[in-house]
Protein backbone atom coordinates (compact mmCIF):
# COMPACT_ATOMS: atom_id res chain seq x y z
CA UNK A 1 0.00 0.00 0.00
CA UNK A 2 1.16 3.54 -0.71
CA UNK A 3 2.11 6.06 1.94
CA UNK A 4 -0.60 7.96 3.79
CA UNK A 5 -1.79 11.25 2.35
CA UNK A 6 -0.59 14.03 4.57
CA UNK A 7 -1.84 17.56 4.41
CA UNK A 8 0.50 20.53 4.12
CA UNK A 9 1.91 21.43 7.56
CA UNK A 10 -0.74 22.71 9.93
CA UNK A 11 -2.93 24.67 7.58
CA UNK A 12 -4.89 27.44 9.29
CA UNK A 13 -8.60 26.89 9.96
CA UNK A 14 -11.05 29.65 10.79
CA UNK A 15 -14.60 29.73 12.16
CA UNK A 16 -17.71 31.66 11.13
CA UNK A 17 -17.29 35.36 10.44
CA UNK A 18 -19.35 38.17 8.99
CA UNK A 19 -17.91 39.47 5.74
CA UNK A 20 -18.72 42.86 4.25
CA UNK A 21 -18.79 43.07 0.46
CA UNK A 22 -16.38 45.81 -0.69
CA UNK A 23 -16.34 45.21 -4.42
CA UNK A 24 -18.35 43.31 -7.03
CA UNK A 25 -16.96 43.09 -10.56
CA UNK A 26 -17.53 40.95 -13.61
CA UNK A 27 -14.46 39.02 -14.60
CA UNK A 28 -15.83 37.25 -17.66
CA UNK A 29 -19.35 37.10 -19.07
CA UNK A 30 -20.21 34.32 -16.62
CA UNK A 31 -17.97 35.04 -13.65
CA UNK A 32 -18.09 37.66 -10.96
CA UNK A 33 -15.38 38.70 -8.52
CA UNK A 34 -16.54 39.47 -5.00
CA UNK A 35 -14.07 41.11 -2.62
CA UNK A 36 -14.80 40.68 1.08
CA UNK A 37 -13.65 42.48 4.17
CA UNK A 38 -13.60 39.86 6.93
CA UNK A 39 -12.94 41.30 10.38
CA UNK A 40 -10.76 39.19 12.63
CA UNK A 41 -10.04 36.64 9.94
CA UNK A 42 -7.50 33.83 10.06
CA UNK A 43 -5.02 34.33 7.18
CA UNK A 44 -5.30 31.64 4.50
CA UNK A 45 -2.77 29.60 2.59
CA UNK A 46 -3.06 29.84 -1.20
CA UNK A 47 -5.38 27.06 -2.38
CA UNK A 48 -7.69 27.11 0.65
CA UNK A 49 -11.38 27.95 0.40
CA UNK A 50 -14.25 29.52 2.30
CA UNK A 51 -17.83 28.43 2.76
CA UNK A 52 -20.47 31.07 2.05
CA UNK A 53 -23.79 30.50 3.85
CA UNK A 54 -26.92 32.32 2.71
CA UNK A 55 -29.95 32.46 4.99
CA UNK A 56 -33.49 33.28 3.87
CA UNK A 57 -36.05 35.05 6.07
CA UNK A 58 -37.63 31.73 7.06
CA UNK A 59 -34.30 30.37 8.28
CA UNK A 60 -33.63 28.20 5.20
CA UNK A 61 -29.91 28.10 4.43
CA UNK A 62 -27.74 27.24 1.41
CA UNK A 63 -23.96 26.92 1.73
CA UNK A 64 -21.34 26.44 -0.99
CA UNK A 65 -17.55 26.41 -1.06
CA UNK A 66 -15.52 29.09 -2.90
CA UNK A 67 -11.77 29.17 -3.33
CA UNK A 68 -9.77 32.25 -2.42
CA UNK A 69 -8.16 34.03 -5.38
CA UNK A 70 -6.34 36.69 -3.36
CA UNK A 71 -2.89 36.27 -1.89
CA UNK A 72 -2.52 36.03 1.88
CA UNK A 73 -1.19 39.59 2.09
CA UNK A 74 -4.24 41.12 0.38
CA UNK A 75 -6.28 42.97 3.01
CA UNK A 76 -9.46 41.64 1.39
CA UNK A 77 -10.51 38.07 0.54
CA UNK A 78 -11.31 37.73 -3.14
CA UNK A 79 -13.68 35.07 -4.48
CA UNK A 80 -14.45 34.47 -8.14
CA UNK A 81 -17.77 32.79 -8.81
CA UNK A 82 -19.09 31.29 -12.02
CA UNK A 83 -22.79 31.93 -12.46
CA UNK A 84 -24.60 28.67 -13.09
CA UNK A 85 -28.06 28.72 -14.63
CA UNK A 86 -30.46 28.01 -11.75
CA UNK A 87 -27.48 27.81 -9.41
CA UNK A 88 -28.88 28.68 -6.03
CA UNK A 89 -25.84 30.35 -4.50
CA UNK A 90 -23.78 31.33 -7.56
CA UNK A 91 -26.67 33.20 -9.17
CA UNK A 92 -27.30 35.04 -5.92
CA UNK A 93 -23.65 36.08 -5.71
CA UNK A 94 -23.61 37.05 -9.39
CA UNK A 95 -26.95 38.84 -9.62
CA UNK A 96 -28.01 40.09 -6.21
CA UNK A 97 -24.97 40.88 -4.06
CA UNK A 98 -24.01 44.55 -3.78
CA UNK A 99 -21.26 46.53 -2.15
CA UNK A 100 -22.09 46.95 1.54
CA UNK A 101 -23.95 43.62 1.89
CA UNK A 102 -23.02 41.31 4.72
CA UNK A 103 -22.39 37.60 4.15
CA UNK A 104 -21.81 34.77 6.57
CA UNK A 105 -18.57 32.97 5.74
CA UNK A 106 -16.45 30.25 7.25
CA UNK A 107 -12.79 29.72 6.49
CA UNK A 108 -10.11 29.25 5.60
CA UNK A 109 -10.71 25.51 5.10
CA UNK A 110 -8.58 22.71 3.66
CA UNK A 111 -4.98 21.68 4.17
CA UNK A 112 -4.33 19.30 1.30
CA UNK A 113 -5.11 21.67 -1.54
CA UNK A 114 -2.90 24.34 0.02
CA UNK A 115 0.50 25.64 -1.07
CA UNK A 116 3.20 26.29 1.50
CA UNK A 117 4.99 28.96 -0.53
CA UNK A 118 8.09 26.77 -0.76
CA UNK A 119 7.61 23.72 -2.99
CA UNK A 120 8.16 24.26 -6.73
CA UNK A 121 4.68 23.70 -8.09
CA UNK A 122 2.85 23.03 -11.32
CA UNK A 123 -0.72 24.30 -11.03
CA UNK A 124 -3.26 23.25 -13.67
CA UNK A 125 -6.74 24.72 -13.71
CA UNK A 126 -9.77 24.43 -15.96
CA UNK A 127 -12.11 27.45 -16.19
CA UNK A 128 -12.95 28.69 -12.70
CA UNK A 129 -10.63 25.95 -11.45
CA UNK A 130 -7.84 28.51 -11.85
CA UNK A 131 -9.18 30.53 -8.90
CA UNK A 132 -7.19 28.87 -6.07
CA UNK A 133 -4.17 28.67 -8.39
CA UNK A 134 -4.27 32.44 -8.97
CA UNK A 135 -3.80 32.84 -5.22
CA UNK A 136 -0.68 30.65 -5.49
CA UNK A 137 0.62 32.63 -8.46
CA UNK A 138 0.03 35.96 -6.73
CA UNK A 139 1.72 34.73 -3.58
CA UNK A 140 4.75 33.46 -5.51
CA UNK A 141 5.09 36.85 -7.22
CA UNK A 142 4.91 38.65 -3.90
CA UNK A 143 7.59 36.36 -2.53
CA UNK A 144 9.64 37.45 -5.57
CA UNK A 145 9.82 33.83 -6.66
CA UNK A 146 7.36 33.80 -9.54
CA UNK A 147 9.17 30.73 -10.90
CA UNK A 148 7.94 28.66 -7.92
CA UNK A 149 4.47 28.39 -9.44
CA UNK A 150 3.95 27.49 -13.06
CA UNK A 151 0.31 27.89 -14.08
CA UNK A 152 -1.39 26.03 -16.89
CA UNK A 153 -4.86 27.47 -17.45
CA UNK A 154 -7.34 25.70 -19.70
CA UNK A 155 -10.70 26.89 -21.00
CA UNK A 156 -12.81 26.87 -24.12
CA UNK A 157 -12.07 30.48 -25.05
CA UNK A 158 -10.14 33.35 -23.46
CA UNK A 159 -13.47 34.89 -22.55
CA UNK A 160 -14.27 31.79 -20.45
CA UNK A 161 -11.08 32.08 -18.45
CA UNK A 162 -11.09 34.30 -15.40
CA UNK A 163 -7.75 36.00 -14.72
CA UNK A 164 -6.50 35.20 -18.23
CA UNK A 165 -4.48 38.44 -18.10
CA UNK A 166 -2.62 37.24 -15.00
CA UNK A 167 -2.26 33.71 -16.31
CA UNK A 168 0.02 34.93 -19.10
CA UNK A 169 3.60 34.89 -17.87
CA UNK A 170 7.04 33.39 -18.24
CA UNK A 171 6.46 29.73 -17.54
CA UNK A 172 2.69 29.92 -17.74
CA UNK A 173 0.56 28.45 -20.47
CA UNK A 174 -2.97 29.22 -21.55
CA UNK A 175 -4.52 26.31 -23.43
CA UNK A 176 -7.78 27.09 -25.22
CA UNK A 177 -9.78 24.29 -26.77
CA UNK A 178 -11.79 26.46 -29.18
CA UNK A 179 -9.42 29.36 -29.96
CA UNK A 180 -5.92 29.70 -31.41
CA UNK A 181 -3.44 31.72 -29.38
CA UNK A 182 -0.05 33.08 -30.59
CA UNK A 183 1.67 30.18 -28.82
CA UNK A 184 -0.77 27.37 -29.42
CA UNK A 185 -3.44 26.21 -31.88
CA UNK A 186 -6.93 25.48 -30.53
CA UNK A 187 -7.24 22.07 -28.87
CA UNK A 188 -7.66 20.26 -25.61
CA UNK A 189 -4.87 20.15 -23.09
CA UNK A 190 -2.49 17.30 -23.97
CA UNK A 191 0.42 15.55 -22.44
CA UNK A 192 2.68 17.48 -24.87
CA UNK A 193 1.42 20.74 -23.33
CA UNK A 194 2.32 19.57 -19.84
CA UNK A 195 5.54 17.65 -20.50
CA UNK A 196 7.89 20.68 -20.63
CA UNK A 197 6.62 21.91 -17.26
CA UNK A 198 6.86 18.76 -15.15
CA UNK A 199 10.60 18.54 -14.48
CA UNK A 200 11.77 19.95 -11.15
CA UNK A 201 8.25 20.35 -9.76
CA UNK A 202 7.49 18.77 -6.39
CA UNK A 203 3.76 19.41 -6.10
CA UNK A 204 1.03 19.27 -8.70
CA UNK A 205 -2.26 21.05 -8.03
CA UNK A 206 -5.13 20.19 -10.36
CA UNK A 207 -8.44 22.03 -10.09
CA UNK A 208 -11.63 22.16 -12.13
CA UNK A 209 -14.70 20.12 -12.97
CA UNK A 210 -14.63 16.44 -12.08
CA UNK A 211 -14.08 15.54 -15.74
CA UNK A 212 -11.23 18.00 -16.17
CA UNK A 213 -9.52 16.93 -12.94
CA UNK A 214 -9.76 13.28 -13.92
CA UNK A 215 -8.33 13.84 -17.40
CA UNK A 216 -5.45 16.03 -16.21
CA UNK A 217 -4.44 13.87 -13.27
CA UNK A 218 -4.25 10.93 -15.70
CA UNK A 219 -1.98 12.91 -18.03
CA UNK A 220 0.32 13.66 -15.10
CA UNK A 221 0.47 10.01 -14.04
CA UNK A 222 1.30 9.06 -17.66
CA UNK A 223 4.13 11.61 -17.55
CA UNK A 224 5.57 9.74 -14.57
CA UNK A 225 4.41 11.98 -11.72
CA UNK A 226 3.88 10.02 -8.48
CA UNK A 227 0.24 10.03 -7.44
CA UNK A 228 0.93 11.27 -3.90
CA UNK A 229 2.46 14.46 -5.37
CA UNK A 230 -0.82 15.25 -7.13
CA UNK A 231 -3.41 17.22 -5.19
CA UNK A 232 -6.82 17.48 -6.78
CA UNK A 233 -9.77 19.73 -6.13
CA UNK A 234 -12.99 18.89 -7.91
CA UNK A 235 -15.57 21.65 -8.01
CA UNK A 236 -18.54 19.32 -8.37
CA UNK A 237 -20.75 17.83 -11.04
CA UNK A 238 -20.86 20.57 -13.63
CA UNK A 239 -18.14 21.09 -16.23
CA UNK B 1 -28.65 36.44 10.25
CA UNK B 2 -30.84 36.64 7.15
CA UNK B 3 -28.97 37.46 3.94
CA UNK B 4 -30.42 40.49 2.14
CA UNK B 5 -32.39 39.49 -0.93
CA UNK B 6 -31.82 35.74 -0.61
CA UNK B 7 -34.91 33.64 -1.21
CA UNK B 8 -33.41 30.32 -2.29
CA UNK B 9 -35.01 27.40 -4.05
CA UNK B 10 -38.47 26.16 -3.41
CA UNK B 11 -38.27 24.22 -0.14
CA UNK B 12 -38.57 20.54 -0.87
CA UNK B 13 -39.89 19.80 2.61
CA UNK B 14 -38.64 16.24 2.15
CA UNK B 15 -38.23 14.84 5.67
CA UNK B 16 -35.29 12.74 4.45
CA UNK B 17 -33.17 15.88 3.92
CA UNK B 18 -31.04 16.93 6.91
CA UNK B 19 -30.66 20.67 7.58
CA UNK B 20 -28.69 22.61 4.94
CA UNK B 21 -28.76 19.72 2.42
CA UNK B 22 -30.31 19.67 -1.06
CA UNK B 23 -31.50 16.79 -3.19
CA UNK B 24 -28.94 16.25 -5.96
CA UNK B 25 -31.41 14.07 -7.86
CA UNK B 26 -29.60 11.97 -10.47
CA UNK B 27 -26.32 13.86 -10.02
CA UNK B 28 -23.60 12.22 -8.00
CA UNK B 29 -20.80 14.74 -7.58
CA UNK B 30 -17.22 13.47 -7.35
CA UNK B 31 -15.09 15.50 -4.94
CA UNK B 32 -12.12 13.23 -4.27
CA UNK B 33 -8.85 14.99 -3.43
CA UNK B 34 -6.51 12.46 -5.00
CA UNK B 35 -5.93 10.73 -8.30
CA UNK B 36 -8.57 8.07 -8.98
CA UNK B 37 -6.76 4.73 -8.64
CA UNK B 38 -7.16 2.16 -11.35
CA UNK B 39 -7.59 -0.73 -8.95
CA UNK B 40 -8.41 -4.24 -10.14
CA UNK B 41 -10.46 -6.42 -7.80
CA UNK B 42 -7.71 -9.06 -7.65
CA UNK B 43 -5.25 -6.41 -6.41
CA UNK B 44 -7.56 -5.37 -3.61
CA UNK B 45 -7.80 -6.84 -0.14
CA UNK B 46 -9.55 -5.82 3.05
CA UNK B 47 -7.78 -5.97 6.42
CA UNK B 48 -9.06 -5.51 9.95
CA UNK B 49 -6.25 -4.98 12.42
CA UNK B 50 -5.21 -3.02 15.52
CA UNK B 51 -7.04 -3.89 18.74
CA UNK B 52 -8.55 -7.18 17.54
CA UNK B 53 -8.08 -10.79 18.62
CA UNK B 54 -7.45 -12.08 15.10
CA UNK B 55 -6.10 -9.57 12.58
CA UNK B 56 -7.60 -10.74 9.29
CA UNK B 57 -7.20 -10.00 5.60
CA UNK B 58 -9.80 -10.95 2.99
CA UNK B 59 -9.21 -11.16 -0.74
CA UNK B 60 -11.94 -10.07 -3.17
CA UNK B 61 -13.13 -13.69 -3.42
CA UNK B 62 -13.03 -14.23 0.34
CA UNK B 63 -14.94 -11.02 1.04
CA UNK B 64 -17.60 -12.08 -1.45
CA UNK B 65 -17.91 -15.45 0.29
CA UNK B 66 -19.07 -13.71 3.48
CA UNK B 67 -22.82 -13.21 4.01
CA UNK B 68 -23.85 -10.33 1.73
CA UNK B 69 -26.18 -7.51 2.64
CA UNK B 70 -27.69 -4.38 1.15
CA UNK B 71 -28.31 -0.83 2.27
CA UNK B 72 -31.38 1.06 1.03
CA UNK B 73 -31.56 4.71 2.02
CA UNK B 74 -29.98 8.15 1.74
CA UNK B 75 -26.45 9.58 1.67
CA UNK B 76 -25.35 13.09 2.59
CA UNK B 77 -22.20 14.96 1.54
CA UNK B 78 -20.78 17.80 3.66
CA UNK B 79 -20.70 19.98 0.53
CA UNK B 80 -24.53 19.97 0.96
CA UNK B 81 -25.79 17.51 -1.65
CA UNK B 82 -27.76 14.44 -0.65
CA UNK B 83 -28.83 11.43 -2.71
CA UNK B 84 -32.10 9.89 -1.66
CA UNK B 85 -33.30 6.33 -2.01
CA UNK B 86 -30.08 4.66 -3.14
CA UNK B 87 -29.01 1.03 -2.86
CA UNK B 88 -25.55 -0.33 -2.14
CA UNK B 89 -24.53 -3.97 -1.80
CA UNK B 90 -21.59 -5.63 -0.08
CA UNK B 91 -20.80 -6.99 3.34
CA UNK B 92 -21.67 -5.55 6.73
CA UNK B 93 -18.70 -4.37 8.80
CA UNK B 94 -20.26 -6.47 11.60
CA UNK B 95 -19.35 -9.59 9.60
CA UNK B 96 -15.71 -8.53 9.41
CA UNK B 97 -15.60 -7.67 13.10
CA UNK B 98 -17.20 -10.99 14.05
CA UNK B 99 -14.20 -12.72 12.49
CA UNK B 100 -11.53 -10.31 13.75
CA UNK B 101 -13.01 -9.93 17.26
CA UNK B 102 -12.59 -6.43 18.73
CA UNK B 103 -10.59 -6.44 21.95
CA UNK B 104 -11.91 -4.73 25.08
CA UNK B 105 -10.75 -1.13 25.03
CA UNK B 106 -11.25 -0.64 21.28
CA UNK B 107 -13.26 2.58 20.96
CA UNK B 108 -12.44 4.00 17.51
CA UNK B 109 -11.63 2.97 13.97
CA UNK B 110 -9.28 4.48 11.42
CA UNK B 111 -10.24 3.58 7.86
CA UNK B 112 -7.43 3.66 5.28
CA UNK B 113 -7.69 3.62 1.48
CA UNK B 114 -5.30 2.30 -1.14
CA UNK B 115 -4.54 5.94 -1.98
CA UNK B 116 -3.42 6.70 1.59
CA UNK B 117 -6.66 8.55 2.43
CA UNK B 118 -7.77 8.08 6.04
CA UNK B 119 -10.86 8.88 8.11
CA UNK B 120 -11.66 8.30 11.77
CA UNK B 121 -14.89 6.95 13.25
CA UNK B 122 -16.18 5.91 16.65
CA UNK B 123 -16.40 2.08 16.72
CA UNK B 124 -20.06 2.40 17.67
CA UNK B 125 -20.73 4.07 14.30
CA UNK B 126 -19.54 1.06 12.30
CA UNK B 127 -21.20 -1.68 14.38
CA UNK B 128 -24.81 -2.77 14.85
CA UNK B 129 -25.80 -2.73 11.17
CA UNK B 130 -24.68 0.84 10.50
CA UNK B 131 -21.71 0.33 8.15
CA UNK B 132 -20.78 -1.76 5.12
CA UNK B 133 -17.94 -2.48 2.76
CA UNK B 134 -19.71 -2.18 -0.60
CA UNK B 135 -19.01 -3.10 -4.22
CA UNK B 136 -22.32 -2.46 -5.93
CA UNK B 137 -24.46 0.65 -6.42
CA UNK B 138 -27.98 0.19 -7.73
CA UNK B 139 -27.10 -3.43 -8.46
CA UNK B 140 -24.14 -2.51 -10.72
CA UNK B 141 -20.42 -2.70 -9.92
CA UNK B 142 -19.32 0.49 -8.14
CA UNK B 143 -17.42 2.72 -10.60
CA UNK B 144 -13.86 3.80 -9.80
CA UNK B 145 -14.78 7.49 -9.53
CA UNK B 146 -17.19 6.64 -6.74
CA UNK B 147 -14.69 4.43 -4.94
CA UNK B 148 -14.90 1.22 -6.94
CA UNK B 149 -14.17 -1.56 -6.80
CA UNK B 150 -14.82 -1.19 -3.06
CA UNK B 151 -15.66 1.60 -0.64
CA UNK B 152 -16.72 1.94 2.96
CA UNK B 153 -20.35 2.96 3.48
CA UNK B 154 -21.40 4.70 6.69
CA UNK B 155 -24.58 6.36 5.44
CA UNK B 156 -25.72 7.93 8.71
CA UNK B 157 -22.61 10.16 8.74
CA UNK B 158 -21.39 12.72 6.16
CA UNK B 159 -20.05 10.90 3.15
CA UNK B 160 -16.34 11.72 3.54
CA UNK B 161 -16.45 9.08 6.30
CA UNK B 162 -17.38 6.49 3.65
CA UNK B 163 -13.79 6.11 2.46
CA UNK B 164 -13.43 5.29 -1.24
CA UNK B 165 -11.06 2.43 -2.17
CA UNK B 166 -11.05 1.29 1.48
CA UNK B 167 -8.53 -1.42 2.24
CA UNK B 168 -8.08 -1.41 5.99
CA UNK B 169 -9.91 -0.80 9.26
CA UNK B 170 -7.65 -0.33 12.29
CA UNK B 171 -9.27 -0.55 15.72
CA UNK B 172 -7.81 1.88 18.27
CA UNK B 173 -8.30 2.80 21.92
CA UNK B 174 -8.36 6.51 20.98
CA UNK B 175 -9.59 8.81 18.23
CA UNK B 176 -6.92 9.47 15.59
CA UNK B 177 -7.83 12.17 13.08
CA UNK B 178 -7.91 11.37 9.39
CA UNK B 179 -7.25 13.29 6.18
CA UNK B 180 -10.07 15.89 6.40
CA UNK B 181 -10.43 15.83 10.17
CA UNK B 182 -6.90 17.22 10.77
CA UNK B 183 -7.92 20.24 8.73
CA UNK B 184 -11.05 21.29 10.51
CA UNK B 185 -13.70 18.74 9.57
CA UNK B 186 -15.73 17.24 12.37
CA UNK B 187 -14.56 14.06 14.10
CA UNK B 188 -18.03 12.48 13.94
CA UNK B 189 -19.97 14.21 11.16
CA UNK B 190 -23.65 13.58 11.95
CA UNK B 191 -25.66 15.34 9.19
CA UNK B 192 -28.78 15.67 11.38
CA UNK B 193 -26.72 17.67 13.90
CA UNK B 194 -24.91 19.53 11.06
CA UNK B 195 -21.53 18.44 12.43
CA UNK B 196 -19.60 19.73 9.43
CA UNK B 197 -16.58 21.38 11.02
CA UNK B 198 -14.63 21.03 14.26
CA UNK B 199 -16.64 22.61 17.03
CA UNK B 200 -20.05 22.40 15.29
C1 LIG C 1 -13.60 23.11 -2.47
C2 LIG C 1 -14.47 23.77 -3.51
C3 LIG C 1 -14.07 25.00 -4.03
C4 LIG C 1 -14.87 25.65 -4.99
N1 LIG C 1 -14.46 26.86 -5.50
C5 LIG C 1 -15.23 27.48 -6.43
C6 LIG C 1 -14.80 28.74 -7.00
O1 LIG C 1 -13.73 29.29 -6.67
N2 LIG C 1 -15.61 29.34 -7.93
C7 LIG C 1 -16.80 28.75 -8.32
O2 LIG C 1 -17.49 29.34 -9.15
N3 LIG C 1 -17.21 27.57 -7.80
C8 LIG C 1 -16.47 26.93 -6.86
N4 LIG C 1 -16.90 25.72 -6.33
C9 LIG C 1 -18.25 25.22 -6.70
C10 LIG C 1 -19.29 25.87 -5.77
O3 LIG C 1 -19.11 25.42 -4.45
C11 LIG C 1 -20.75 25.54 -6.15
O4 LIG C 1 -20.88 24.15 -6.30
C12 LIG C 1 -21.20 26.22 -7.42
O5 LIG C 1 -21.09 27.64 -7.28
C13 LIG C 1 -22.65 25.86 -7.73
O6 LIG C 1 -23.48 26.23 -6.65
P1 LIG C 1 -24.93 26.81 -6.91
O7 LIG C 1 -25.62 26.94 -5.60
O8 LIG C 1 -24.86 28.04 -7.74
O9 LIG C 1 -25.58 25.71 -7.81
P2 LIG C 1 -26.51 24.53 -7.29
O10 LIG C 1 -27.81 25.09 -6.83
O11 LIG C 1 -25.76 23.69 -6.35
O12 LIG C 1 -26.75 23.77 -8.63
C14 LIG C 1 -25.67 23.27 -9.44
C15 LIG C 1 -26.27 22.89 -10.77
O13 LIG C 1 -27.17 21.85 -10.60
C16 LIG C 1 -28.46 22.22 -10.99
N5 LIG C 1 -29.37 21.87 -9.85
C17 LIG C 1 -29.01 21.24 -8.72
N6 LIG C 1 -30.06 21.04 -7.91
C18 LIG C 1 -31.12 21.56 -8.51
C19 LIG C 1 -32.50 21.66 -8.17
N7 LIG C 1 -33.01 21.16 -7.02
N8 LIG C 1 -33.29 22.29 -9.01
C20 LIG C 1 -32.81 22.78 -10.16
N9 LIG C 1 -31.52 22.71 -10.55
C21 LIG C 1 -30.67 22.09 -9.75
C22 LIG C 1 -28.44 23.71 -11.26
O14 LIG C 1 -29.13 23.95 -12.47
C23 LIG C 1 -27.00 24.07 -11.39
O15 LIG C 1 -26.64 24.19 -12.74
C24 LIG C 1 -16.09 25.05 -5.40
C25 LIG C 1 -16.47 23.81 -4.87
C26 LIG C 1 -15.69 23.16 -3.95
C27 LIG C 1 -16.14 21.85 -3.40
Amino acid sequence: MSELLRSTTDAPTGGWRTATVRKVARRTERTVVVRLDIADRVPHMPGQHYVVRLTADDGYTASRSYSVASSPSDPLVELCVERLEDGEVSSYLADVVEVGDELEVRGPIGGWFAWDGVAPTLAIGGGTGVVPLISMLRHARELEHPDLVCLVAAARTAADLPYSDEAMGDCNLVALSREDTPSRPAGRLTSADLAPHVAGRELFFVCGSALFAEAVSRLLVELGVTTTAIRVERFGPTS
Amino acid sequence: MATRGFIGRKRSGDPRLPPGQYDAGDDWPVLTAEVTPNLRPEQWSMSVDGLVETPTTWSWEEAHALPQSEFHGDIHCVTTWSKLGVTFGGVSVDELLTVAGPRPGATHVLATSTTGYTTNLPLADVTGGKAWVVWTFGGQPLSSGHGGPVRLLVPHLYFWKSAKWVTRLTLLDHDQRGFWEVNGYHDRGDPWLEQRYTGD
